[in-house]
Parts: structure tokens; C-alpha cells; sequence
């Protein structure tokens, strides 16, 4: 049986698994960006934070995908439903490209241009709202990119623990000893992988000041 | 008259440095009349830019005390303080993601001027600067180095502030613009009037714009001389510089 035979056979199932692909990283994103992005901000201010907070996420980011997705298995309320362990888990992940790019683009904007904000009088808020975080943006979408393609990847392994997903496909072929199934999974995931890339590369595009 | 209404910004004592004990200036003593031009002139590490910085609290004195108006800035509320106090620098600083109009509007936007008020404000501004009215609409990118300059200044002056602090706003210009730039820039202080510090490294500069000049050397303050005054000084420090540049020939005028 070809691949294509067997997608075009099963293209409901497939389309519902990308579907629930699609929503996993999407609500983990939102997630992490929600945490990431403001953890980033925080740490941009005191930079007494840069160690502990930008550590924590490189150790999370150190933990084997497989691992951490075990490791949440036994965590109540999350243990009952296992795609909101797998979002927890994708979230956790997005932490680290996210924090430290938002903290890199701030921290990289001009320096007379920050300067000269401060010496007109701009409240700190101000200072991060008009300047620092337009300015920023740029760098900060570019992490969002980059923790979005890792998590359209690291979803697959979300079907490890029941959460849905491509994955499924992977793991069943891996199962069943069946390439075509295994691509099957991996070929879309794949695809989606390079969609969400080139979607937020030009939005990065479109947003960085030139 | 009373003197010490006259007395827009002064130095007592002043002494800065850095964390690592390094004092960038030594017991700094200034006075800067209302309405004048008092420029800081001295090399690369002489402490001007420092200077600069302690008037609108970017940075703060390790001991003494910088009055402005009369009141220490460590009693001012910083934002206040900063607000009545313009500042130019040499690399600009304009905003790349807004519009000149925006840029030079900045201020009083905060301050929550109307839209139209802040509008008629950037033209007025523009043409005091020598700028067509077109150019509100341009992004700072699109505009030649002594354009941007010029926008910088109209920033700077766009809530009418009674102070303008000045760092080698014209450093990075070509000599033919930065003449032109100085030349409009006495015309426009004979007009306004504002209580202005300039920081520069250029004696010629210093001469044709200053109505006083503070030699700095090291962190300190070797000498404070009108410009007519510091050709003829016997200040060493003063007479290198004037050697330095040309022996005078030029300035003799003065």
C-alpha cells in the first residue's frame, strides 16, 4: 500500500489528528508566550534575574523530551487528561527562546536611542511600551518562530502519552514496523513545521524596524 | 537684580564615580547664568559628557550637588526635571519606527497636548530648524545626517523647555553642514534664549557658540573663560588648545 494510498484512505483521520496537532502547540504557544514574553521583560529590567530565570528554562530545555512528558504523567489534575499535560509540557519547552529573545532584543536596542528616550523624560513604562518593545519586536517574533517549529516537532512525541496528534501515526507505524505509516505522521508534521516557519518569518519580516 | 535668581543650573562640589571607585570628576564647581550658552570643552575623557549627565539626572553625583533652578536634582521628580530639560546628542536617538512628526511630537503627546496643537507645534518646529514641512512624514532613515541633526534639535525643543543640554550634536556632521548648523544655531539661541549647555571637543566651536567656556581636563575644571578671554589665557592647558589650532590666526576677531 503506498503513502498516498494510505492518507487518501484515511485523510479524516488525518485531518483530525493535524487538527489536534494544530491545537497543541497553538494553546501551549499561547501559554508560553503569555509567561515567556513577560519573564523575558522582567529579566530585561533586573538583570539580578538573568541567572536564575534564563537558567531554569536552559535546565527545563536540558530535560529529554521523551523524560518530561514521563515525568508529568503522575501530576494531579494534569494526569487526568493527557493533552493538557502534553500542553504543559510544550509550553515548558517554549520557555527558552522565548525569555531570552525578548531579553536579547530589548537589552539590544540602541543604546543613544534608549539615551535619548530617558533624557526626554519617558517613565520606564513608557521607555519599554513606545521604544524598547516596537523596537524589540523583531527579535522577539523570531523567537517565537523558533519555539514554535521545536514544539510542531516535539508534539509528535505527545501521542507517547495518549495527548493525540501526528504522532499517533509515528508511534503506530513504529508499532506496526511500517515506514509508510511512520511517514504518514512525519511528512505532515513536517509540512506544518515549515508553514508556521515561513508564517511567522514574515510577520517577523513585516515587523522588524528597519 | 538678585544673583542667585540668574543662576539657572550650578555645581557644588560636585564629584562622580564609578562603582569600581574610579572618580570621573573631582570636585566640580559651576555656575551657569539663565539665557546663556556655557560650553564644555576638553578631550575624550575629560569628563564633559559626565557633565552633561548629572543636569538631567541620567546620572547622579557619588557626592555635592547639582541645583537646577535652585533645587537639587535629587529632589526633583526626575521626570519633571528631564521633561523641562531638552537634550540633543551626537548619534541623535530619533525613534526608526516613528515618523519625524511623531518623533519630534513625542513630548508633548505624553504631556497630552492635543492632536492638533502637537501638529501645528511640529510645523512651527520644522521651520525653525530650517526643515520643509514635507519631511514630517518621513521615517528618520530617509533623512541625510544633518537633517536628522536638525529634527534632533526640533525634538529637543518641541515642549519649549527653558534648558537644552547639547553633546557634540554636530560631531558627526561633514564641516560644511556643521557650519551651517552652528551658524543657525547662534541665530536661533539670540532668538529663544535658552539656558543652554554644550559639550564639545572643538575650540573653533567652542569660540563661535559659547558665551562661556569650562576647560575640563581629568575631572576637573581648569579654567572658565569667555571666548574672548580664553585666546589670550596663559592657562596652559588653554594656550595648547589655542596652538592646537592654529595659533589663533582665525580668531583673533573676537
Amino acid at each position: 500500500m503506498s503513502l498516498w494510498h494510505f492518507l487518501n484512505q484515511n485523510r479524516f483521520e488525518l485531518f483530525q489528528l493535524t487538527v489536534e496537532h494544530v491545537w497543541l502547540v497553538g494553546v501551549s504557544m499561547f501559554f508560553a508566550v503569555l509567561v515567556g514574553i513577560p519573564l523575558g521583560i522582567l529579566v530585561s529590567r533586573w538583570p539580578a534575574l538573568n541567572r536564575p530565570v534564563i537558567g531554569g528554562a536552559n535546565i527545563i530545555q536540558t530535560i529529554p523530551s521523551l523524560a518530561l512528558f514521563g515525568f508529568l504523567l503522575p501530576a494531579p489534575w494534569f494526569g487526568e487528561r493527557a493533552d493538557r499535560m502534553a500542553i504543559l509540557a510544550l509550553s515548558l519547552y517554549a520557555l527558552l527562546p522565548l525569555i531570552r529573545n525578548t531579553y536579547a532584543g530589548i537589552t539590544g536596542v540602541d543604546r543613544s536611542i534608549v539615551e535619548a528616550a530617558r533624557g526626554m523624560g519617558l517613565t520606564d513604562r513608557q521607555l519599554l511600551f513606545q521604544v524598547q518593545l516596537p523596537l524589540a519586536l523583531g527579535v522577539i517574533i523570531a523567537g517565537v518562530r523558533v519555539a514554535t517549529v521545536i514544539s510542531v516537532g516535539l508534539a509528535t512525541i505527545a501521542a507517547a502519552i495518549g495527548a493525540g496528534g501526528l504522532g499517533e501515526y509515528i508511534f503506530r507505524g513504529l508499532a506496526m514496523v511500517s515506514n509508510q505509516v511512520i511517514l504518514a505522521g512525519a511528512i505532515p508534521a513536517a509540512l506544518l513545521a515549515l508553514l508556521a516557519d515561513f508564517t511567522l518569518g514574515q510577520l517577523e519580516k513585516r515587523l522588524t524596524p528597519r | 537684580m538678585n544673583d542667585a535668581a540668574d543662576i539657572a543650573i550650578e555645581f557644588r562640589k560636585v564629584a562622580y564615580e564609578l562603582n569600581g571607585g574610579r572618580e570621573l570628576l573631582h570636585d566640580v564647581n559651576l555656575q551657569v547664568q539663565r539665557g546663556e550658552t556655557l560650553v564644555l570643552l576638553g578631550r575624550s575623557g575629560s569628563g564633559k559628557t559626565t557633565t552633561l549627565k548629572l543636569v538631567n539626572r541620567l546620572l547622579s553625583p557619588t557626592s555635592g550637588e547639582v541645583l537646577v533652578n535652585a533645587r537639587s536634582t535629587a529632589q526633583w521628580d526626575v521626570i519633571r526635571l528631564r521633561r523641562m530639560v531638552g537634550y540633543v546628542i551626537q548619534d541623535v536617538g530619533l525613534l526608526p519606527h516613528y515618523t519625524v512628526e511623531r518623533n519630534i511630537g513625542l513630548v508633548p503627546s505624553i504631556e497630552g497636548w492635543p492632536a492638533q496643537k502637537i501638529r501645528d507645534r511640529v510645523l512651527e518646529l520644522l521651520a525653525l530648524v530650517g526643515l520643509e514641512s514635507e519631511i514630517a512624514a518621513r521615517y528618520p532613515r530617509e533623512l541625510s545626517g544633518g537633517q536628522r541633526q536638525r529634527v534632533g534639535v526640533a525634538r529637543a525643543l518641541a515642549a519649549d523647555p527653558p534648558f537644552l543640554l547639547m553633546d557634540e550634536p554636530f560631531g558627526a556632521l561633514d564641516p560644511i553642514t556643521r557650519a551651517e548648523l552652528q551658524k543657525e544655531f547662534v541665530a536661533l539661541q539670540a532668538r529663544l534664549k535658552k539656558t543652554v549647555v554644550f559639550v564639545t571637543h572643538d575650540l573653533p566651536e567652542a569660540l563661535s557658540l559659547g558665551s562661556r567656556i569650562v576647560l575640563l581636563e581629568e575631572g576637573r575644571v581648569i579654567a572658565i573663560h569667555t571666548p574672548t578671554e580664553f585666546l589670550a589665557s596663559k592657562q596652559p592647558l588653554a594656550s595648547a588648545y589655542v596652538a592646537a589650532f592654529g595659533a589663533g590666526n582665525h580668531w583673533n576677531h573676537l
